[in-house]
């Protein structure tokens, strides 16, 4: 019963890692870059949500749904404003760009929101008992796994069959060739910005909610963990980035729970490790050969 | 026109850099040397010449790897934490065998060179293999896992040696090292090293540049500099001509990770505290914008940008809570401007000779 309740645990907070995972992951795929800023994305949107709920006292659902609508925002005003120019740059370049954005974003939440950790209350409260009361769940868990499969089934969906999503795999397959049949580029990157953007609000809500604390610091590690998990899923695959995070969380949390928990992160990572040199493109990843 | 200056420019293109690299470190050392002796310089300033020598090595090692082999590395600071620990563990336990700082100091940088590079070697053997943004993965979750593992090493030294104890619960202490009376604690687990002996001086930190330099250059301008030269610009016809891949990216990688435990162990004995959590991501991105702004491959360019960015957070004290905006905002500027096409052409307009030469190559 204990390695269950440790399991589900894992589940939830893995659920986290993908749905930020999933943004990694498409971002990555179109623009092949790596955002590093994304996981500050996450931590404005707790911050956002946290003034919604404690200062304006708007209703829980209307709080995150203005987390996403400003973090959808911000994530095409960086795309805009520090991405777009870096288009045909050398790919450190972008990365060193990206750093700068993610430590500015860092720096002006210090500001604004000092760095005294808040504490957070819990978009949702309350355990579900299970199994006559030997298991109990709490009611964000839950909720964190079942947003988190909804998100990857419409995102699969969205990729797949809308026109949009279309467009998005065409200008991760080929740019050029993707201008030239008439696909506006520079508009589907934005769109995978936002997109990207939104999940890492509903991430940073979620996540906030397990940690009930927030720091102008809380985005930068689930954000390197994210991003492995969207390694080691495979980068640029869907549903990789959702085995990737799942699969993370509950490496983490039994980790905590049966090795140590000052090694857990370096159990993670030796994992992650271990899965590149079997499997170099991650778990679901296409390894495309290269051409001479 | 002197015999010496024509002598100067009949030289290769490359090596007028190099020297020209050399002269100008000797100069900057010779100049704060005078300065410091003369009390110009402020207390804040005198504690900052140490942690700048180290950066220098790391940024030039860095770029060994990230300009040169050209495989982006996210944990440099993997090693610099390797070599700080060992150092600092080495130089305590021969307090009393070696009285000499200066040549204490000298055995801790070397042994804890030697114990980054056989982690390089340890982690590139396998790594290596990987490409672009995986190995960069790789490189990164590495440095993670040395800071939490050093997290859990508890290290004292008595009479009858040194003790290591792993703590994997979380719950051990210094006390269950059992040490004698006269036994002192070197490592306590996430307290990091304390009570070190600092011994780290200038003059140190000068010879680990000037060394770093002589080793890098002399490596980049020599028959396998130019094999991982070919390596980084085209790894298939590099191999195609019979180069031994992993031969020439083990060679830079393990002799970038030796430099930076060398820095490690230097930057470890000046600071008479120290935790892991300041060799963490962060400190290996901060040495990867020193390559990156210095220009990749760029040797001086390294040692230049690395000075500068140490500096510039520490001149910006006065805009207090804004210095770190200030500085992400100057590191996104700067990167924006250097790779936009109209500011390059703006350049190119002001540097006429340079426009050919690079139209010449295109």
């Amino acid at each position: 019963m204990e390695f269950l309740s440790y399991l589900i645990s894992g589940i939830s907070l893995g659920s986290v890692y993908a749905i930020i995972a999933l943004g990694y992951t498409m971002v990555y795929g179109i623009a092949k870059m790596l955002n590093f800023a994304h996981g500050d994305v996450i931590m404005v949107g707790g911050y956002i949500s946290f003034c919604a709920m404690f200062y304006l006292h708007l209703p829980n659902v209307v709080a995150v749904l203005l987390a996403v609508v400003v973090c959808t925002l911000l994530g095409i005003f960086i795309e805009r404003l520090a991405y777009k120019p870096l288009r045909n740059a050398p790919s450190l370049a972008v990365l060193i760009t990206a750093i700068g954005v993610s430590y500015f974003l860092q720096n002006s939440a210090l500001l604004i929101w000092k760095a005294a950790a808040r504490s957070y209350t819990p978009v949702v409260t309350g355990t579900a008992s299970l199994l006559d009361g030997r298991l109990s769940v709490s009611y964000i868990s839950l909720l964190t796994i079942v947003a988190c499969v909804v998100i990857m089934l419409s995102l699969t969906l969205f990729v797949s069959k809308s026109k949009m999503g279309k467009a998005m795999r065409a200008c991760s397959e080929d740019k050029a060739a993707a201008q030239l049949m008439g696909i506006n580029v520079n508009a589907t990157i934005s769109a995978t910005f936002a997109i990207g953007s939104a999940l890492a609000a509903i991430a940073g809500v979620l996540l906030c909610s397990f940690n009930t604390s927030l720091m102008p610091t809380t985005g930068s590690m689930p954000g390197i963990k994210a991003f492995t998990a969207a390694v080691f899923g495979g980068i640029g695959s869907i549903p990789g980035a959702f085995l990737g995070g799942l699969l993370l969380g509950i490496i983490e949390a039994l980790a905590k729970a049966y090795v140590s928990t000052t090694l857990a992160n370096a159990i993670v990572f030796a994992v992650l490790i271990v899965v590149l040199l079997v499997k170099p493109a991650g778990l679901l990843g296409r390894s495309v050969p290269e051409k001479v | 026109m002197t015999k010496a200056k024509k002598k100067f420019f009949s030289l290769k293109k490359t090596t007028r850099i190099d020297l020209a690299t050399y002269l100008g470190v000797i100069i900057a050392f010779v100049v704060m040397t005078v300065l410091k002796d003369g009390g110009a310089l402020n207390r804040k300033t005198l504690g900052l010449l140490v942690p700048i020598c180290c950066y220098m090595s790391m940024a030039v090692s860095l770029n060994l790897t990230v300009g040169i082999l050209g495989e982006l590395s996210l944990g440099h600071a993997g090693f610099m934490s390797v070599g700080a620990f060992s150092g600092v563990i080495v130089s305590q336990s021969l307090l009393t065998a070696v009285p000499s700082a200066p040549v204490r100091l000298a055995i801790a940088m070397i042994v804890g060179a030697s114990f980054a590079a056989l982690v390089g070697l340890l982690v590139g053997t396998p790594v290596l293999r990987l490409q672009g943004d995986y190995l960069a993965i790789v490189t990164l979750a590495f440095g993670e896992i040395i800071a939490d593992l050093v997290n859990c090493l508890i290290v004292g030294y008595d009479a009858s040696g040194l003790h290591i104890l792993f703590n994997l619960s979380g719950k051990k202490t210094i006390d269950d090292l059992g040490l004698d009376a006269a036994g002192y604690a070197i490592i306590k687990g996430a307290q990091g090293a304390t009570g070190t002996k600092t011994i780290a001086s200038f003059t140190a930190g000068f010879v680990l540049v000037m060394l770093t330099l002589v080793i890098v250059l002399n490596l980049t301008r020599s028959r396998a500099g130019r094999a991982i030269m070919a390596i980084r610009d085209n790894h298939i016809a590099a191999q195609s001509i019979g180069l031994n891949l992993t031969k020439y990216k083990l060679m830079a990688f393990v002799t970038s990770a030796a430099l930076a435990g060398a820095a490690g162990a230097l930057y470890g004995l000046n600071y008479s505290s120290l935790q892991s959590v300041k060799f963490n991501f962060n400190t290996s991105i901060l040495v990867l914008v020193f390559v990156v702004l210095g220009g990749l491959g760029n040797i001086w360019g390294s040692l230049l940008s690395a000075a500068a960015l140490t500096i510039l957070p520490e001149a910006l004290r006065q805009f207090a809570d804004y210095r770190m905006l200030v500085y992400a905002v100057v590191l996104i500027l700067v990167m924006l401007a250097t790779n936009d096409p109209q500011f390059k052409t703006f350049f190119a307009k002001l540097l006429p000779h340079r426009h050919s030469a690079e139209e010449k190559e295109g």
